[in-house]
């Protein structure tokens, strides 16, 4: 994919050395029972923040939260410097033309076409149709399904399904991308395609992204590889490197039990987190 | 069964009140301002419209047939089976074909509706719709709406056609009227009043269709079988509202052209 254009106003913004996503004291509940509670955390810009923690902890909630799909009971959300509670639907529409999300099931519009689905934000936004099918053969390339163009979600295997949802996700080359368990329910070789993207996206294009998984062996692939753009594939960082920009954040019944870098996570005397890594 | 406290349900209720008036609210206002999905208006009022051609069609000119037969017994009694014509096209243009297309379409599109955007809801294409910077409102409600509207007002005078048809047919093949007495007694029947009352009708009936479909599909929860609870709820409760708002606008209509 080409290099991430950035408009001025977000150029300013991010020279401004603002976060690009701020909870602050965050709680939500629903039907009396509480999902998250007072929870606080940045994701910096060109980070990768990793989610991880049982199911049920609250974490898809979190990433909806992030998109302005649904609002806090309490606390602040501030995304691209700005707070969600003080956008009218309007702005948090145009807020979200700079998001590209991957949800759990892929979410494909099945009544559209691939070439649709992933031509989806082009069309919206008017772009003239013969840039709209260049950029949907780039983005379908970058995930490897150039040949699937033609078909419908439901002739598609759910690694590709989910591969599709990411092309839909990058096309628009989003300042911030949200991964709602992007392995879920495939198989270990797809989880590492799907995972190889990602990293491949990240070393490309150095967007800010937020990435939920139930696998711990995916969460430590993002932080000790790399994509080598020579050979065109994802490799070990030499020396047992770690990538700099991947940090952690760890959920538990709604409340964060850990937030920092690989090393913290993987140094940690926490009982509770030590059982769970382990 | 879960109970649940008089408190909590009038609460519930009046908030599925308030969240029905602000989609219809979001769904009229959309009307006025960009963007515009002009593409789905058209494949809406296809679907909608030219899909439910046949069983309108059908309906309307079987219930003309009915109507007829029904009139005579009773007319000849008094020696007036002259007047099935008038009575036929009278029921057929100020009440039959208004109720009668309205709740056809309902049984036909509210379910579709419903069904459709529920699907969308439980497996998070509204979600991913909202994420891809389109509000939903625009793109499904506003649509459908219009498209209901519009086509139903068309729909309904074809079915007022045909059931007059259907009348004249039986009155000629089986009543042995002629077919000049039978168009000419309805014909002159006809006040401003009545058509004005039948045709402002599927107006209510194509609002209440559209807005009751997407907003039971919109709220659906809990996977396929909410699917079905949706669309369940939506015929029902579209069908039952056609039938109140017709009692209402045939009050008010009588209110205003005293017939």
């Amino acid at each position: 994919m080409a290099e991430t254009v950035e408009s001025p106003t977000m150029k300013e913004f991010v020279a401004s050395g603002q976060p690009m996503v701020e909870f602050d004291d965050v709680s939500i509940g629903f039907e009396g029972h509480e999902v998250l509670s007072n929870v606080s955390f940045t994701v910096a810009h060109g980070e990768t923040r990793i989610l991880l923690g049982p199911a049920g902890g609250g974490k898809s909630v979190l990433m909806k939260l992030a998109n302005g799909l649904i609002e806090p009971d309490s606390g602040d959300i501030r995304v691209f410097g700005r707070s969600l509670r003080e956008m009218t639907e309007n702005e948090l529409f145009e807020m979200r033309a700079h998001v590209g999300m991957v949800f759990q099931e892929s979410a494909l519009f099945d009544s559209l076409d691939v070439e649709d689905n992933v031509a989806y934000r082009l069309e919206e936004e008017h772009v003239d149709p013969k840039e709209i099918r260049e950029r949907v053969l780039e983005a379908l390339r970058f995930v490897e399904l150039e040949q699937v163009i033609d078909k419908f979600p439901s002739e598609l295997s759910g690694g590709m399904r989910r591969r599709v949802s990411i092309a839909r996700a990058i096309i628009s080359k989003p300042d911030l991308i949200l991964y709602d368990s992007p392995t879920g329910g495939l198989d270990p070789i797809t989880s590492t395609t799907i995972i190889e993207l990602v990293v491949k996206q990240r070393d490309v294009s150095h967007t800010t992204c937020l990435l939920i998984t139930h696998r711990l062996q995916d969460a430590f692939m993002l932080a000790t590889h790399r994509f080598d753009p020579q050979d065109k594939k994802v490799e070990r960082i030499p020396d047992n490197g770690i990538d700099a920009s991947t940090k952690f954040l760890v959920l538990n019944e709604g409340h964060i039990v850990f937030d920092g870098t690989t090393l913290e996570l993987t140094h940690t005397k926490d009982p509770w987190l030590r059982e769970y890594l382990e | 069964m879960r109970f649940v406290s008089p408190e909590a349900y009038a609460k519930t209720i009046v908030a599925s009140v308030q969240e029905y008036s602000l989609l219809c609210g979001r769904a009229v206002a959309n009307i006025f301002s960009r963007p515009r999905y002009t593409a789905d208006i058209f494949t809406q009022m296809d679907s909608i419209g030219v899909g439910s051609l046949p069983i309108v069609v059908l309906t309307g000119f079987f219930t003309g047939c009915v109507l007829a037969l029904q009139a005579a017994v009773s007319l000849k009694e008094f020696g007036a089976v002259n007047m099935t014509g008038e009575l036929v096209t009278l029921s057929m243009v100020k009440e039959l074909g208004p109720v009668l297309t309205g709740l056809m379409v309902s049984g036909r599109n509210a379910s579709g509706m419903a069904s459709e955007l529920g699907s969308m809801k439980v497996s998070e294409q509204i979600d991913a719709m909202r994420a891809l910077g389109t509000d939903p409102y625009r793109k499904l409600v506003t649509p459908r709406l219009v498209a209901t509207v519009f086509m139903l007002f068309f729909l309904t005078i074809i079915s007022d056609a045909c059931g007059i048809a259907g009348g004249a047919f039986v009155s000629v093949t089986l009543l042995k009227l002629k077919a000049a007495t039978f168009f000419h007694t309805g014909y002159m029947s006809l006040e401003h009043g009545d058509v004005v009352e039948g045709l402002v009708k599927p107006i209510f009936s194509g609002f209440i269709i559209a807005t009751i479909g997407c907003y039971y599909g919109l709220r659906t929860t809990g996977g396929t079988r909410g699917v079905g609870r949706s669309t369940t709820q939506a015929v029902v409760a579209s069908s039952v509202i056609i039938i109140l708002v017709d009692f209402l606008v045939t009050q008010l209509m009588i209110g205003i052209f005293g017939r």
